[in-house]
């Protein structure tokens, strides 16, 4: 793993609303390939995280490099050009109500594709990014007509339209159930090694992240507390990681 | 060509020297700890935003166009039956007053001039800020608080030009236009009111209408639809883009667009009744 370049790299990062502090000086590395799992309590700051890697809050203080671009000196249209290398699964899906699914998986094409392309190679990336969470048959029907996993695969569809190299996860099997969570779990591991991307996860879904991860880094305390694979972070006897894995 | 770029340059040099002053007078609103004068100063910045964004590519045509079916098409049919009824009924109710005085002859001409100077534009405004305002204020609303709005802008789309930008110029174009419907139909109702007691001509009824108005009747009041129609868009805009809380806030957005917007609507109706009283139009 040493050999490879870091993907995305946060340094010294601190970011606050008012008086809560939610990051304190956060450091981190992901290497290309590897799925990085965040570990932290509900309101640690896990989500602000990864919305400060794309850039959805700017942080007080810090730097995020991804892919050799310091974020924080991209203009809008450097950026959006970024974020087509970078796929965000929300926590809600985020699935837009009034579009059908084949709409859905159109939409981030709209802007990182010429119209002629779109004419000619939209379709076949619709399928073909359906295909690969097993749910070709759901292209005409709205969100609404979709059960929870299903709205979970078909955001993950629309994640890989543009075949990103990062993906970042938030909160992927939140409010499912735990067979739906396991088929989600096993659908990430399928598509980190078709597409070879390297995955940012933020869970407390211990089963996910073992199931998934390369890495966990602990976030406690808007620390990276510790880090490590999950079995070492599983013997570390600090009552604070330990509290996740009791 | 080059009087488009011109133009264009002209008009970000303006909206640049504008944003400048209003920046400075939005940190003193926002800074003063008054809930109302922060929320104007909000509200001044969101418009500052929607000047800047307008020019910006790419625009978002088939949007502004579906925004336009929406806000227009599918508000004609509740638009069209209000104006029916308005100028029915207010020339059934007029009618025992101008007997009484033997005027019942200035009853076309009373409801004509009512009708399209004031209760129809006003009327519609209104109640586009009740279907339009709630509608906008409850899809971006949702669309926030269910991170669609986050996702649009990760996808690389502007979710500002693509969802406010397109709403408001469609409620801007759309309200005029259900607003000249409404006055077309509500004088219909009018003619139908004057014959259920009476026997007016179709063509007397239209001859006395028409000599009763005249361009400064129309013009102002076709020129103010589209400020209410502004109005009604950004703040609904507005109110779904920067709402927090869940669906509680979703609800409030929705509620709070109607309130802002219906006022808003009287507000400018009393500046744009000034304006005419002082260029002499009335």
């Amino acid at each position: 793993m040493k050999d490879k370049s870091p993907i995305v790299e946060v340094k010294n990062l601190t970011i606050s609303f008012g008086t809560n502090h939610v990051l304190k000086d956060f450091s981190m590395e992901v290497l290309a390939g590897e799925n990085l799992a965040i570990l932290g309590k509900s309101g640690s700051g896990k989500s602000v995280l990864i919305k400060c890697i794309i850039k959805l809050l700017i942080p007080n203080s810090g730097k995020i490099i991804i892919l050799e671009n310091d974020i924080s000196k991209l203009d809008d249209d450097e950026m959006d050009r970024l974020r087509s290398k970078v796929g965000f699964l929300f926590q809600s899906n985020a699935l837009y109500d009034s579009l059908t699914v084949r709409q859905n998986l159109e939409f981030p094409l709209r802007r990182h594709w010429t119209k002629e392309e779109r004419k000619l190679n939209a379709e076949q990336a619709v399928l073909e990014a359906l295909e690969d969470v097993g749910l070709s048959h759901t292209i005409d029907m709205m969100p609404a007509q979709l059960s929870g996993g299903m709205r979970k695969r078909i955001a993950l569809a629309r994640t890989l339209i543009l075949r990103p190299s990062v993906i970042l996860y938030d909160e992927p099997t939140t409010g499912l159930d735990p067979i739906t969570a396991r088929e989600i779990s096993q659908l990430m591991i399928a598509v980190q090694q078709k597409y070879n991307a390297t995955a940012i996860i933020i869970s407390h879904d211990l089963t996910c992240i073992k199931m998934v991860s390369n890495r966990v880094i602990m976030l406690i305390d808007g620390k990276n507390y510790a880090s490590g694979t999950y079995e070492d972070l599983q013997n570390i006897s600090d009552p604070k990681v330990r509290e996740f894995f009791d | 060509m080059t009087k488009a770029s011109d133009f264009q340059i002209v008009y970000t040099e303006l909206v640049f020297l504008l944003n400048q002053r209003m920046n400075f007078l939005t940190n003193i609103l926002t800074r003063v700890k008054s809930p109302f004068l922060s929320e104007v100063g909000d509200i001044s910045r969101f418009v500052g935003r929607f000047f800047r964004e307008i020019w910006k590519p790419k625009q978002e045509y088939e949007e502004f166009i579906n925004q336009c079916y929406w806000i227009g098409y599918k508000s004609l049919t509740l638009v069209g039956i209000t104006a029916f009824i308005m100028g029915l009924v207010l020339t059934i109710q007029s009618r025992p007053t101008l007997v009484e005085f033997g005027a019942v002859s200035w009853l076309p001409a009373m409801v004509s001039v009512s009708l399209v100077r004031e209760i129809s534009p006003v009327i519609t405004a209104l109640i586009c800020a009740g279907k339009i305002g709630s509608g906008i204020g409850a899809e971006l609303g949702s669309m926030r608080v269910t991170e669609q709005i986050d996702a649009m802008e990760v996808s690389g789309t502007n979710p500002f030009k693509y969802l406010v930008v397109t709403r408001v110029m469609a409620a801007t174009f759309m309200v005029p236009v259900l607003s000249s419907l409404a006055i077309a139909i509500s004088l219909f109702g009018a003619y139908l009111g004057v014959n259920i007691r009476g026997n007016v001509s179709w063509d007397l009824f239209w001859f006395q209408s028409y000599d009763a108005l005249s361009y400064g009747d129309f013009i102002p009041a076709l020129l103010k639809t589209f400020f209410f129609g502004f109005a009604i868009g950004i703040i609904g805009c507005y109110k779904g883009f920067t709402s927090q809380k869940g669906t509680e806030g979703v609800g409030r957005s929705a509620t709070t667009a109607v309130i802002v917007a219906s006022l808003l609507v009287f507000i400018l109706d009393l500046i744009a009744v000034q304006v005419t009283d002082l260029l002499g139009l009335t």
